[in-house]
């Protein structure tokens, strides 16, 4: 097994062995969508304009929730030095944290969307968008989410500071995201928005495992 | 002495904008412990990092076979095992899945043919199967202990290696070290208690005005 695969496989072990982790991340992406057509009211019109932005948004503010531990936990029980000290590169180490954040977040979080949806009234081809475009717009909130919890790491309010340099960073994702999912709605070009979403996936996929581990290594030291 | 494998060659090292220490030289080679004493602050920890390239020095060379180690920075991290100040264990695995996890993070395969005899050296078969978190602290140190055996890294670096170990566990440990110098590795700890080994060589670090 490669250290990537062995990294992976022990996060996504730890967070087999601690299920309610991620369970709170889950609850609060439902709470959070669910209170949206209660405050609103039944208009399903206003609840369908709004759907894609508001299920976008709290997938957002739920991977965030997580995101404080990713490096943290490592960095205080010492195996963040066993990772600096692995005889492969820190970049892929880095990648191998988001992967498996975005397995236990993303993923879950793409599959549960279109349940919610369901309160917005959201037709069954938008339900469909709407988990597509998390599915390949949450590893960039894995992905900027990392460096941002990997530059905040030993801070004091680290999770604050997180979310202040993380989000202003996933603002095109979001507008692309939520976008792609009111263009198919509304008739629009859903396959342009989608590309660009996957392209903003990619340039994060090949700039932040380097900034993080510049950031990993900071901490170290 | 014999050749030496390992060189340090005017060594300095700056934290938190003050010398902890400058001009560090010291060789070592097959078979031999080198231990470094030294008051609180004098730059123990701080060596110990800087030989594993988790903080850069300011000046001087380490080089191993003649090679400076910053020229290949990933096959030297693959030449240490490293016990630090904290244990460096997941607290919700168990003994022997974080001394797989840690030997599969290495690149290193068939660890589970080499698990049982860590396990066996510091008498932790009998919690292999528990959850780290459930340990005492000198149990855990047990189980960091056993992952640096498990390496088989030519050279241990260890950062006061005898915290929270009873007396048979500190036999145990010494019992592990012999071992690997008979076997001819090298070893850098940095200790406030003896060693108790004969034959092993001490730096003092001070602590700079």
């Amino acid at each position: 097994m490669s250290g990537f695969a062995a990294l992976v496989a022990r996060d996504l072990r730890l967070v087999w062995r601690r299920p309610g982790d991620v369970a709170v991340v889950l609850a609060f992406f439902v709470v959070a969508t669910t209170l949206f057509p209660l405050g609103i009211g039944p208009e399903a019109n206003v609840l369908a304009r709004i759907a894609a932005g508001v299920l976008w948004c709290a997938a957002l503010f739920a991977a965030l929730l997580s995101l404080d531990r990713l490096f943290a936990a490592d960095f205080e029980d010492g195996t963040l030095d066993l990772l600096l000290l692995a005889p492969w590169p820190l970049e892929l180490a880095a990648l191998a944290k988001c992967c498996a954040h975005w397995i236990v977040t993303g993923v879950p979080l793409a599959a549960l969307a279109p349940i919610l949806g369901v309160a917005f009234g959201l037709d069954p081809s938008v339900l469909l968008a709407l988990s597509v475009t998390l599915l390949v717009g949450t590893p960039t909130l894995s992905l900027i989410g990392g460096l941002a919890a990997a530059l905040t790491l030993g801070a004091r309010k680290s999770g604050a500071l997180l979310a202040l340099l993380a989000l202003p960073l996933c603002v095109p994702t979001l507008i692309f995201g939520a976008g792609a999912v009111e263009a198919l709605a509304t008739g629009g070009d859903f396959g342009a928005h989608l590309a660009v979403l996957a392209a903003l996936a990619l340039v994060a996929l090949a700039t932040t495992p380097w900034a993080i581990a510049a950031a990993l290594r900071q901490a170290g030291e | 002495m014999a050749t030496p494998l390992l060189e340090v060659a005017d060594l300095a090292c700056r934290r938190g904008g003050r010398r902890v220490f400058e001009r560090l030289s010291f060789a070592l080679g097959r078979g031999e412990l080198l231990a470094l004493v030294g008051r609180n602050g004098s730059g123990k920890t701080t060596l110990l990092r800087a030989l594993a390239l988790l903080v850069h020095p300011e000046a001087g060379t380490i080089s191993w076979q003649g090679v400076d180690v910053r020229a290949e920075p990933d096959a030297w991290r693959g030449r240490l095992a490293w016990l630090g100040h904290l244990e460096g264990l997941k607290a919700d695995l168990t003994v022997a899945e974080n001394l797989l996890a840690a030997e599969r993070l290495r690149g290193a395969p068939q660890a589970e043919d080499r698990l049982d005899s860590a396990l066996v050296a510091f008498d932790l078969s009998s919690l292999a199967a528990r959850a780290v978190r459930t340990l005492s602290a000198g149990q855990r140190r047990r189980t960091a202990l056993a992952r640096v055996v498990l390496a088989q890294a030519p050279l241990w670096l260890l950062d006061e290696p005898l915290n929270a170990l009873d007396a048979p566990a500190q036999a145990a440990f010494r019992r592990a070290l012999a071992t690997h110098l008979a076997a001819g590795g090298l070893a850098i700890a940095a200790t406030h208690a003896d060693l108790g080994l004969a034959g092993g060589r001490t730096l003092e670090l001070g602590i700079p005005t």
